[in-house]
């Protein structure tokens, strides 16, 4: 609803305030009947400020489509029979030329804000708070009786703080001074953009003169309040960059993990890593489809199904690279980039032969749609926490198998020295191929993983590679906490470097910070240092 | 200074070299101009424009092998951003083209088209004396050096090798792409320079204008593989396949590998520009997709596959893996990536020293057997 | 904290003792920068350096000093630092403090490999370290005494006199028939032979020789020892070695490091005779 044609409905009631609380006379039902929209508009608002039974029966009739006319006459019509809405009683004569009265998106706002004034005094809590919200944006002047009782009787402190605006935002245009001076002081605790608007309008002289706050105490304090909000808005987007900051270095860190193994047993950068990423998304992508066709009611649990098989799916496409390619380009590392360059060509042209060159789609499951609403507009998205999430899993995973199993421990060796670890017993050939097919497979959890955020097609994996190997050199070659910090670093460095210049130029920023960054620490972040490593 | 090398540089190459070169400029300067120039389009022999175009494209392709081979082969630096190198000397030459549209193009502005589009009003300063043939060379040459050389020092310095430096040029492409991808950035966007209409005020697809830039590719060819000669039988050839082998060692006889990187890598990036500046003209057009990252990695397989450390394994692998590529994206394009891939992979399995090792391989084996036989016919006897 | 056996020795504060410099003291000279500065008969001063790897301590605030011509061996169990100390004084590693000097002026800790090779400090690795895809002529004249500048090399040819001081020394490393043979396709030895040769060739002050003779033959050793043993004089040469009879052979002052510092000094019979060494060698 733009402000003006509040204005206009703010005009309205002015007018007809005494009507409040009154049964809703003819003229309100022949407004509803107009073919003025913003007569309507006001009509329907009108009647959320009324608690009686035949405006909540008008009510309800709106929003069951149900409500129609027949010239001047309202009646609520559901193809069959027709009720007088103010009686109640049937209407034994259906009329000829009965029109529906239809709402547009507008309307259907006014509505649903006239609707919640009703449930404000619900018993239910999440539908009172609901309500509250919903009135917060669209409460007008004449609900303000409604919105006094409910603050009076409401005991959740949430639903009474969010009521307490709807109220101050309405009581910022009374007449009273002090009515304004105490709406100006408690919307300070808000944090709506659109709070920000109405409190500028206010201070704004080159805006009508009915909108313009003239009392200087007023003014003062609504300057304030704008200070706090304004701050408090900065807060969260701040929190927000810095989380969507976490869940790209979460991505990121997904990505670089099973390359950090790979390299740094093998001390080959595996240019097919990104298609191993799109091997898992695209195992997922089957996983779907195989509990649409069989397991239709436990949809929403194909993602958790999909993490095994991806992992699977993967690491088995990562042994036989290892095993047909890179097991034979040892100590040739130029060589195995070009191979395993080659390799993602085929399998790249493999997926648009197998799954055809276009995206395929992959829906969330319902309990990762949605999100959780920080302040105003800045929402953390449920499928981003969950990847949060899942990295920190599969990263306690990794460090478990690390530190806590002897292949952890044969891996590490391997990395730390390759000869001598062959020299006291140390299976290298088996534990490339495990490793291999380890750090394969944490790709695949990785392609899972962005399945469920980010497009899926062939060609997917290919961005992914250079920023993975990023995350590499930053971290150190062999060290996964390197990864693990390297990871978030760059993902929050990105993201806030991408809120005040751009994707491209962050892009850039950060490629050239990197190239900076092994000026000063050739081995990255967490060396490995002692004679052993530049031989 | 130059002369005493010319002469010993005369001496050095062999006979069967000179032979196959003066072939090589027979057939580039002299046969297939001649063919496309003086045979009427139905006759046999006559080389269309399309096939000329294809072999200007792919001799420009061959410069860059070679460059790529000077760093890889010799130096032992896997460059995976080289396609960068060539683009930016296409782009530099890409402004000439565009100024000299003039006012044919579909606005008929002053402006080059998409500035118009972008409803800006006047050039950007690095537009400044686009016009100028002579500063669009100069531009040329700079841009990619200049870019090279800090590039190169920063990374040389830190001493970044191996699949680092690798990977990092292959980043350091691909952001340059996605700048070139913006049209703030003031080249085009996404659609790049086209519609090109005149060199020097001639009509650029006219068949002579055709011809000499096919000529000036082949001569530049062989340029670069004459200068490639030099380099690599100086003593700073043999420093640099020193630096390739064993890095310390060289720095512990008291040479700087920093500034012999440098040095090549600077101007294997020149090479690869100027080649970038002929090629434009003769496709026709110039696009950030040039700088992908595959474009670049595609480089090092031609040079894989002719042979590097060799000279003229590099334009063999050119013109192989082209030729090949020209087939299969006109018959069959869907195959055109797995037979790319398995080149890839092929290639580095079981041909690590290409095409030209390959052919020595089977030569000192015939000729091996061929003194066996003899061997045992005397034994016969 | 260094034990010092023979009191002849110089002290730290050695640099400025006018009885290692005969003749030279109070006379006044001309400083040449970048030239080596060896007033004071002392060619190479370690001072107080110590290198630590995540927390260990490879060099121990080791002192050392090496006098202009001296035939110097330095062993050690492993793991002692002598690797990490050659690293120091070549500009591999750099220390976490103490300093290096050559000569009396240069601090190769401030220098880059190359400046350190060209100032006249030649390196041989433990583990032969020669260019395996040139000739071994070509490895020669690689690291032959010459302006090793990019520019230089491009335009480089050899002379006469270049050319004859390449076959001096493929004569005196014995390689004469191998001139034209790729490196990499020689024996383990005549590899240690070559590099030695690329060491001499380079016509350094200071020789730093790591393990020389590892993989060679007993005659091949004993022709390395007269080999060292005649260099010696001409240039200063820092062997270190495992092989007690070579260390014997080359009969020059032996140093012993333990645990990153100097555990004892002084001619191999007194060292071998010193209850410290006994003990560190034989188990503690």
């Amino acid at each position: 609803m733009s402000r003006i044609q509040r204005w206009i409905v703010f005009c309205l009631f002015v007018l007809g305030s005494n009507t409040v609380f009154a049964a809703p006379d003819s003229a309100l039902l022949k407004q509803l009947a107009s073919d003025d929209f913003d007569v309507r508009l006001a009509a329907i608002t009108q009647l959320g400020s009324q608690e009686d039974p035949i405006a909540k029966r008008i009510i309800e009739a709106l929003d069951q489509d149900t409500l129609a006319k027949s010239g001047d006459q309202l009646l609520i019509y559901d193809g069959e029979k027709a009720v007088d809405p103010v009686s109640g009683g049937n209407i034994a004569v259906i009329p000829a030329n009965i029109e529906n009265i239809s709402l547009n998106n507008q309307l259907r706002q006014a509505l649903d804000t006239a609707k919640a004034s009703a449930k404000l005094f619900s018993t239910d809590r999440s539908t009172r708070f609901a309500a509250a919200n919903q009135m917060r944006e669209n409460a007008v002047e004449s609900m303000l009786p409604i919105l006094d009782k409910a603050l009076a009787t409401e005991t959740d402190a949430d639903i009474k703080q969010i009521i307490g605006l709807a109220s101050a935002r309405i009581r910022l245009t009374s007449t009273d001074p002090k009515q304004r001076l105490a709406a100006a002081k408690k919307l300070a605790e808000s944090s709506d953009a659109n709070v920000i608007a109405l409190l500028q309008s206010r201070l704004d002289a080159n805006t009508d003169s009915t909108a313009t706050e003239s009392d200087n105490e007023v003014r003062g304090e609504i300057a304030l309040s704008l200070q706090s909000i304004k701050k408090r808005i900065k807060f969260a987007e701040s929190v927000g960059t810095v989380f969507t900051g976490l869940s790209l270095g979460s991505i990121l860190i997904l990505a670089a993990l099973g390359l950090a193994i790979t390299y740094g047993v093998m001390g080959v950068i595996n240019m097919a890593h990104g298609e191993l990423l799109m091997v898992g998304a695209y195992a997922t992508y089957v996983v779907q489809g195989v509990f649409r066709q069989h397991l239709p009611n436990f949809i929403d649990w194909y993602v958790i199904a999909a993490i095994p098989v991806a992992f699977f799916a993967a690491a088995m496409v990562g042994i036989l690279i290892e095993r047909t390619v890179i097991r034979h380009l040892y100590g040739r590392p130029l060589e195995s980039l070009l191979a395993t360059w080659g390799l993602s060509l085929v399998l790249i042209q493999a997926a648009r032969v197998i799954f055809g060159p276009q995206n395929v789609e992959l829906a969330n499951p319902n309990w990762m749609s949605g999100g959780i609403t920080l302040v105003g507009d800045v929402v953390l998205p449920w499928n981003r926490i969950v990847i949060v999430a899942f990295a920190a899993f599969v990263l306690v995973l990794i460090w478990l198998m690390m530190s806590r199993t002897r292949l952890g421990l044969f891996v590490r060796a391997v990395t730390q020295n390759r000869t001598m670890a062959g020299c006291v017993g140390v299976p290298t050939g088996r534990i490339d191929t495990l490793a291999f097919a380890i750090g394969s497979g944490v790709a695949g959890l990785g392609g899972c993983a962005l399945s469920q955020i980010a497009n899926v097609g062939p060609a997917m994996g290919q961005g992914y590679i250079v920023d993975a190997f990023m995350v590499v050199v930053v971290g150190g070659v062999g060290q996964l906490a390197g990864a693990v910090w390297a990871g978030m670093g760059l993902g929050l460095l990105t993201k806030f470097l991408e809120g005040w210049t751009g994707a491209v130029i962050a892009k850039i920023a950060v490629l050239i910070f990197i190239i900076l960054f092994i000026q000063k620490r050739p081995q990255g972040l967490f060396a490995l240092k002692g004679r052993f490593v530049d031989s | 200074m130059r002369t005493p090398f010319l002469v010993s540089l005369v001496g050095k190459l062999g006979p069967s070299a000179w032979l196959a070169l003066s072939g090589f400029m027979l057939l580039t300067l002299i046969l297939i101009p001649a063919s496309h120039l003086l045979l009427d389009d139905g006759h046999p022999l006559h080389i269309s424009s399309y096939a000329i175009t294809l072999m200007g494209k792919i001799l420009c392709y061959a410069i860059v092998a070679v460059a790529m081979d000077l760093i890889w082969g010799y130096a032992g630096i896997l460059s995976l951003g080289h396609g960068l190198f060539f683009a930016l000397g296409g782009y530099a030459f890409g402004m000439y083209l565009m100024r000299q549209i003039g006012r044919d193009g579909s606005y008929q502005s002053d402006l080059p088209d998409f500035m118009v589009f972008l409803d800006w009003k006047e050039m950007p300063w690095f537009w400044w004396n686009s016009d100028s043939f002579g500063w669009a060379m100069f531009l040329v040459i700079l841009v990619p050096g200049v870019l090279a050389w800090i590039f190169g020092y920063f990374a040389f310095r830190s001493r970044i090798k191996g699949v680092y430096f690798s990977i990092i040029t292959q980043a350091l492409t691909y952001a340059a792409m996605l700048l070139f991808f913006r049209n703030e950035t003031g080249f085009g966007g996404n659609n790049g320079f086209t519609d090109f209409k005149r060199i020097l005020g001639y009509d650029i697809t006219s068949p002579g204008m055709r011809t000499i830039l096919f000529c000036l590719s082949a001569l530049l060819l062989v340029k670069v593989l004459l200068l490639s000669y030099v380099l690599v039988k100086s003593k700073f050839g043999r420093v640099l396949t020193a630096i390739r082998d064993a890095e310390s060692r060289v720095m512990f006889i008291g040479y700087q590998p920093l500034h012999y990187k440098l040095f090549i890598w600077t101007l294997s990036a020149i090479i690869c520009a100027l080649a970038g500046a002929l090629y434009v003209p003769q496709v026709g057009i110039i696009n950030p997709s040039e700088m992908s990252p595959a474009n670049s990695i595609e480089i090092a397989i031609w040079v894989a596959v002719g042979g590097r450390g060799t000279l003229i394994g590099p334009v063999i692998g050119t013109f192989i893996v082209n030729l090949a590529k020209s087939f299969f994206t006109v018959s069959f394009p869907e195959y055109w990536l797995f037979f790319l891939g398995f080149i890839f992979i092929g290639v580095t399995l079981f041909l690590p020293d290409g095409v030209v090792g390959l052919f020595r391989k089977l030569r000192s084996r015939f000729k091996k057997s061929a003194t066996d036989v003899s061997v045992s016919h005397k034994e016969a006897a | 904290m260094s034990y010092v056996l023979d009191s002849n020795q110089p002290k730290p504060d050695g640099l400025n003792n006018p009885e290692n410099a005969p003749g030279e003291a109070g006379t006044s000279h001309i400083l040449v920068p970048g030239e080596v500065d060896l007033t004071h008969n002392v060619i190479l001063y370690l001072d107080d350096i110590t290198v630590s790897f995540d927390g260990f301590r490879a060099i121990n605030k080791l002192n050392l000093a090496i006098d202009v011509g001296e035939l110097r061996c330095i062993i050690g169990p492993n793991g002692a630092g002598k690797t990490t100390m050659m690293d120091v004084i070549t500009g591999k590693t750099r220390p976490d403090s103490g300093r290096a000097f050559f000569g009396q002026t240069l601090d190769l800790t401030r220098m880059s490999e190359p400046e350190i090779a060209h100032a006249g400090i030649g390196r041989k690795f433990q583990k032969p370290t020669i260019f395996e895809h040139h000739t071994v002529f070509e490895n020669l004249e690689l690291a032959m005494k010459a302006d090793k500048r990019v520019w230089r090399s491009l335009f480089a040819a050899l002379d006469d006199s270049q050319r004859d001081r390449i076959s001096e020394t493929l004569k005196l490393i014995r390689l004469t028939a191998h001139a034209d043979h790729q490196a990499g396709l020689l024996s383990h030895g005549q590899k240690q032979w070559l590099e030695i040769g690329m060491l001499l060739i380079q016509e350094p002050r200071l020789l730093l020789l790591d393990e020389p003779v590892a993989g060679m033959t007993d005659d091949e050793t004993e022709r390395t020892a007269e080999l060292f043993v005649s260099l010696a004089g001409k240039h200063s040469l820092v062997v270190v070695e495992h092989d007690m009879a070579f260390v014997e052979a080359l009969g020059g002052k032996v140093t012993v490091l333990h645990e990153g510092s100097v555990l004892a000094e002084g001619d191999l019979a007194t060292v071998q005779n010193d209850q410290r060494v006994i003990e560190v060698y034989l188990g503690r």
